[in-house]
């Protein structure tokens, strides 16, 4: 055992969080994270105490639908990794494919992945915990296409950020929907938040889509309003992506950065 | 033979941070060619081939191809050109036909599997179509990149050290295949490479470039004639070292 080569390989690693924002995020975000949501669902239990009604199902429901929403943001950015990590990007943007060809192409991808994984989710709560997803109704349907727009919009941002970026910005691939999950109110209803944080959940449409579920599992009935603004937001929100994409894009080129995507 | 210019570079430029990397640069390929792009580590012959292809936008200058500028028709240009490279591969999971069914796709090809088939036997791979590329060796991955790189046809083809990673026969062969491929369609070829002599067999016309700028053109024996030297590496360290 010598001190100077465990020293080595201790400073080797501790170098990469001086200039590394997604290293620190691992460190003090991630914790922070898991602290606010379990402190959050602590005082929505405890606020309601044993009146709660049906908090089983809206757990699973969210669950469900959370992941809907992961999955749709990272059949996105986890696919566009693969190119990157198999050095095949430059044999696509040598092609004539055009961006926004390859990110539709990438938006079908995550479809058959979120499709796959919520047939799995759903067919396991029936027969685990006979919660049936379907017993939402037809609101499903507007929920969980604003879930899949919502995550198609983080990862086309993610995705922009990693060619930006490179190796640097790989972890929001995984974690960028869970940024926005303290706001997103998944496990417990917006009322439970802080004011300052009910104002930037307004903005989530996550949010609007959570309560939405929370609303039809507690009184029926079509939750219009929430679906109304998790619409109108998402269609800002999915061209501000694309134009940020496209903006990026150009500077990528600009610098010379994509044929070192990935090194 | 070299009648018209199929792409057209004028006063290119490129600046990363204040550094030129390309320090306009002008010159031609003609339709038929082999052009040799030749120089030092960090003479700009990568950052002219991005431009070239439209992966870097230059801070200068006009690059025209089949006549059309490269910013404004991009897919169409893409359409008749493609690359390959020895620092390039394809998805690790899937196999050499899946892969290029995938590029024949990209670029439209018909009778994809046709073609895959005629060009796999071309370069000796025809019987490891079904390995994934995980299990290929590097060499085998370049021949796969070059066999994707003739799946449409180009008109241009640009090689950045495309035989970098082969073992010395088998690049040999890949020399004398691209050759006759490139005299059999009257393909334009643009060409880097480390290998000079791989440079004299393979080039009609060569472009030296050294800290961004053309230092020397023309034909290789023109090219030894001015630098008085009996081979291109000669001339690549005379250059190399500022002799």
């Amino acid at each position: 055992m010598k001190i100077h080569r465990i020293a080595a390989i201790v400073i080797r690693h501790l170098y990469l969080y001086k200039r590394s924002l997604p290293r620190l995020m691992e460190v003090f975000y991630w914790p922070f994270l898991d602290l606010v949501i379990w402190g959050f669902i602590s005082i929505y239990l405890a606020r309601f105490k044993g009146a709660l009604p049906d908090f089983a199902a809206f757990l699973i429901g969210a669950l469900i639908l959370w992941d809907i929403l992961f999955r749709s943001q990272q059949g996105l950015s986890v696919s566009f990794l693969e190119d990157m990590w198999a050095r095949n990007l430059l044999n696509i943007f040598v092609s004539p494919i055009s961006p926004v060809e390859y990110i539709t192409s990438l938006m079908l991808v995550s479809i058959v992945k979120l499709l796959l994984a919520a047939s799995v989710m759903v067919l396991f709560a029936w027969l685990f915990y006979s919660f049936n997803l379907f017993l939402i109704g037809l609101s499903l349907i507007p929920l969980i296409l604003n879930l899949v727009v919502m995550g198609w919009t983080l990862g086309i941002v993610t995705m922009g950020l990693i060619l930006r970026f490179g190796q640097e910005a790989e972890v929001l691939a995984w974690a960028v929907a869970f940024l926005f999950q303290p706001v997103s109110a998944v496990f417990y209803p917006v009322a439970v938040l802080p004011p300052f944080l009910q104002t930037i959940a307004g903005f989530i449409p996550s949010s609007h889509i959570f309560e939405g579920m929370r609303a039809v599992i507690n009184s029926g009935g079509f939750p219009a309003h929430e679906i109304f603004w998790a619409t109108g937001l998402n269609l800002i929100y999915i061209i501000g992506s694309f134009i940020f994409f496209h903006w990026n894009f150009g500077i990528v080129k600009k610098k010379g950065l994509l044929a070192k995507v990935g090194e | 033979m070299q009648i018209n210019p199929i792409i057209e570079v004028s006063s290119l430029t490129k600046i990363f941070s204040g550094n030129k990397a390309v320090d306009n640069i002008s010159f031609e390929v003609y339709q038929g060619e082999i052009l040799g792009l030749l120089g030092p580590n960090g003479a700009g012959k990568t950052t002219t081939l991005q431009m070239l292809l439209g992966l870097t936008t230059p801070t200068s200058g006009d690059i025209r191809i089949f006549g059309l500028d490269i910013s404004h028709h991009r897919e169409k240009i893409l359409q008749d050109v493609n690359f390959s490279s020895s620092y390039i591969s394809m998805p690790y999971s899937l196999t050499i036909m899946e892969n290029l069914i995938v590029f024949a796709r990209l670029y439209g090809v018909k009778n994809p599997k046709e073609k895959i088939a005629g060009l796999l036997k071309d370069f000796e791979i025809e019987d490891i179509k079904d390995r994934v590329v995980r299990s290929l060796s590097t060499g085998q991955i370049t021949r796969v990149c070059l066999v994707k790189a003739l799946l449409n046809d180009p008109k241009i083809l640009f090689l950045d050290e495309p035989t970098a990673s082969l073992d010395p026969d088998i690049a040999d062969k890949t020399r004398r295949l691209l050759k006759k491929i490139q005299k059999e369609k009257g393909l334009s070829i643009l060409y880097t490479s480390h290998n000079m002599k791989e440079m004299e067999e393979m080039s009609d016309r060569i472009i030296f470039l050294d800290k961004g700028k053309i230092i020397a053109a023309g034909r290789p024996e023109e090219v030894l004639t001015k630098f008085k030297v009996e081979n291109l590496e000669d001339v690549f360290i005379k250059i190399a070292r500022g002799v």
